[in-house]
């Protein structure tokens, strides 16, 4: 059982990263518009270089 | 502060100073420029007709190719665009642009759309949500090892584990419940948050005592699953408001509280409430009355339809008292206020309304009801079964409480506390994406028991815009020369006769000399002739019954031109379905007889009222409910006001004046009146999944309490009894088709 010891602290780990992005996401004002994201990752526009 | 406001008002920065709607922008408005780099504006503008990813990218490029905008950027979600550009940008300009691209845009008061209070709630709620769910995940994955039969070191491990994850998960997600269920306690009440936090709180310490103690039940997954299905339950609650009170402020947001203030002969901009008693304010033509005053230059004709339920224009002139709400039709005026703000009619309306609101607030909503039987009775049970086993065991404390905080934790408010707003957020998506904004919470349970609907006239089942009676039964001639004199004037009496006439394929006579006379009509010269289109007594003619507008040919007598209100799209369907569903319809009307009877006709409504004051609509209302009717109220109206706010539910449509749209608790979006029939359909079924889900829970809780109470409930019993009373609840409100 000592396969324990390795893998509790790595699971809670990946979850604390989910919930460190999830947290860093929604102060960054990541869900103000859900329906334009949607739309906006399908277009175009900076597919070839970023938004200058 | 300054320069945002100075880039949409070319003028001083304003200070209100009142109790009014722009003093709550000003703190919003200097976050906003807080937010905002030096030197630069942020412009707010509506979109409502954008709904793709190309009107993005149209949107977005073709106001970043104008000089002075920095950036720009389109929330599709709400409709809207965000510009950042040079102070001397002004809203008008980037409208114009936008009018180029095709795109109908309307200015927006940046102060009443900034993130408030309200919003940053609905954040902190985002993540403690995010945070119960995290934790739930991980200790739930640790239970199940200890379920399938972990023992000794690792089972007290993985316990030592979820208490580590589940302590403070629970005071940092639970707060909200613990927060409500102690205002509810002082004030002496016995809510949801009661039992809740009680559930939660006891459920965490008793198995905090059971891993120290090394072995025995822990409850750390029911506690953080518990506080995770109720933050989602409360987070649906939450974003069907924010929902609907975005849309409202965006409709308030769409009047941006100005005026035109005449300083030594130029016109300044200035918020209304800055106005004073003998201020000299100009009124252009198409714009609203700010304040209540008296005319002192200029002749125009006023629509007081929103006021008084009138469908004909009134003439104005100088020394003519006008009243805050009124439409300037014509002419340009020149009015010296006489009270503004708080002391003005619209105010005082607004007041009335206020009156009649605090009266409406005492709907207990099916949740509250619930929860007022459901609260107590958890808590007896809970007690009963403590005290029970107590006696039976004989003084065992310990086994006895572990067998009371199981049924505390096994009856399950979470189905309960998703089972209205899971409902109410399905049913107000839908009806949202028919054109139909809820604004208040319990407004659809109200809806649903709706027997009679009150219909205001004008602005309502009308759309407040003449229509031509019988064009095509007119002399060619006539109507010629008639189209050719209304399509030099702005008035909607002119206008709409230029629309029929051009519909009806007649092409406009060759008039010269076309000149407007403000509040009067239109003159030209025809093959010589003098030729005029306008008010009975100045043209010649004998005022006919129904509104008119009249033409002196130049030789012979005057012709009248009759004309009648162009109905609302859907209007007739909506009184026929709800006539349909077994609904009263009436008419109340501040309008003249004969357009009154006439549009009944039309619709097929035999009980009408015409020429109700104000007092009287609201009083009809009240005697209606006095009666034991549910009364739903379509108004749109300052005359209104009253009435929508005495009913037991009411509508407004989007073009309504604010102090109406206030009143009302649902919001007609678009201009077709159909979805409110619609609604009531959709209202009932809602209420009848809501009453479902009620009864699932019950059911839930029917088979697992007696386990409990017996003392054979485990806490895998527990977390399987929780999660699928949640998402069964979950499921069925998404049913609502």
């Amino acid at each position: 059982m000592t396969v324990l010891a390795y893998l509790i602290p790595i699971s809670l780990m990946l979850g604390g990263i989910g919930l460190g992005a999830f947290i860093w996401s929604l102060n960054s004002d990541q869900y103000d518009d859900p329906e334009g994201n949607a739309r906006r990752i399908l277009r175009p526009d900076y597919d070839d270089h970023p938004k200058p | 502060m300054t320069e945002t406001l100075s880039a949409a008002v070319p003028a001083p920065a304003t200070t209100p100073a009142s109790a009014c709607p722009a003093c709550l922008a000003v703190p919003a408005a200097e976050d906003l420029a807080r937010r905002a780099a030096p030197g630069e504006a942020r412009l707010m503008l509506s979109l409502p007709t954008a709904h793709c990813a190309a009107c993005m990218s149209t949107v977005e490029r073709g106001l970043a190719k104008l000089p002075g905008v920095h950036d720009a950027r389109v929330n599709l979600t709400l409709k809207r665009v965000a510009v950042a550009a040079e102070p001397w940008v002004t809203a008008e300009g980037l409208i114009a642009a936008l009018d180029r691209l095709g795109y109908e845009a309307h200015e927006l008061d940046p102060g009443s759309l900034t993130p408030t209070r309200a919003d940053r709630a609905g954040r902190e709620l985002l993540m403690r949500l995010g945070v119960a769910g995290f934790a739930m995940m991980n200790v739930m994955l640790l239970s199940v090892a200890v379920w399938s039969g972990a023992e000794g070191p690792t089972r007290i491990l993985f316990e030592w584990i979820s208490a580590a994850i589940a302590l403070p998960t629970v005071i940092f997600a639970g707060q909200p419940f613990f927060r409500n269920a102690a205002t509810a306690l002082k004030a002496g009440r016995l809510g949801m948050d009661v039992p809740i936090s009680l559930a939660i709180l006891l459920a965490t310490g008793l198995s905090l005592y059971e891993t120290a103690e090394g072995g025995g039940h822990t409850y750390f997954d029911a506690a953080v699953a518990l506080t995770f299905f109720l933050l989602a339950g409360r987070y649906l609650d939450y974003r069907t408001r924010a929902v609907a009170r975005s849309a409202a402020a965006e409709l308030a947001a769409l009047e941006v509280p100005r005026a035109l203030r005449m300083e030594g002969g130029a016109e300044v901009a200035v918020a209304i409430a800055d106005l004073r008693p003998g201020d000299l304010v100009r009124v252009r033509p198409g714009a609203r009355m700010p304040v209540d005053g008296v005319v002192v230059e200029g002749t125009s004709e006023l629509d007081r339809s929103l006021l008084t339920g009138e469908s004909l224009p009134v003439w104005t002139g100088p020394e003519a008292v006008v009243s805050a709400g009124e439409v300037n039709l014509t002419g340009p005026l020149t009015v010296r206020v006489t009270a503004a703000g708080q002391d003005s009619s619209l105010h005082r309306m607004a007041d009335l309304v206020a009156v009649a609101e605090s009266a409406k607030n005492r709907y207990t909503s099916l949740a509250d009801r619930a929860a007022g039987i459901y609260a107590p009775g958890v808590h007896l049970l809970a007690f009963a079964s403590f005290l029970g086993w107590l006696w039976r065991t004989g003084g065992d404390v310990h086994l006895a409480l572990n067998i009371g905080v199981a049924v505390l934790i096994i009856t399950c408010p979470c189905a309960l506390g998703l089972a209205v707003p899971a409902v109410v957020t399905a049913a107000s998506g839908r009806l949202f994406r028919k054109g139909l904004l809820i604004k208040d919470g319990t407004a659809l349970e109200r809806l649903a028991e709706v027997d009679t609907v009150v219909f205001d006239k004008t602005g309502t089942l009308t759309l407040g815009a003449p229509e031509p009676v019988r064009l095509d039964a007119r002399a060619p001639e006539d109507l010629a020369l008639a189209a050719a004199l209304a399509a030099a004037s702005a008035h909607p009496l002119a206008r709409a006769l230029a629309t029929g006439a051009a519909a009806a394929g007649v092409a406009p006579a060759a008039v010269e000399d076309l000149r407007e006379v403000p509040g009067y009509g239109v003159e030209g010269r025809y093959r010589g002739r003098v030729v005029r289109l306008g008010r009975a007594e100045w043209v010649g003619a004998a005022p006919l019954a129904a509104t008119a507008t009249y033409l002196d040919r130049g030789t012979g007598a005057a012709v009248g031109f009759p004309f009648t209100d162009h109905l609302r799209p859907g209007a007739a369907a909506a009184v026929a379905a709800l006539r349909a569903q077994g609904m009263a319809v009436r008419l109340i009307s501040g309008d003249a007889e004969a357009a009154v009877a006439e549009l009944a006709g039309r619709l097929g409504i035999a009980d009408w009222t015409a020429g109700a004051l104000p007092e009287e609509k609201a009083a009809e209302v009240a005697r209606l409910a006095a009666e034991g009717r549910r009364v739903l109220m379509v108004g749109d109206g300052l005359n209104d006001t009253a009435a929508l706010a005495a009913a037991y539910v009411s509508v407004s449509p989007a073009s309504a004046l604010d102090a109406a749209r206030v009143a009302s608790d649902i919001v007609l979006l678009g201009q077709d009146m159909a979805p409110v029939a619609e609604a009531a359909r959709v209202a009932r079924r809602a209420r009848r999944r809501i009453r479902e889900n009620f009864a699932v829970s019950a059911l839930y809780n029917a088979v697992a309490v007696p386990l409990a109470v017996l003392g054979l409930a485990t806490p895998l019993i527990a977390a399987l009894a929780m999660s699928a009373s949640s998402i069964t609840v979950s499921l069925n409100a998404l049913r609502l088709r």
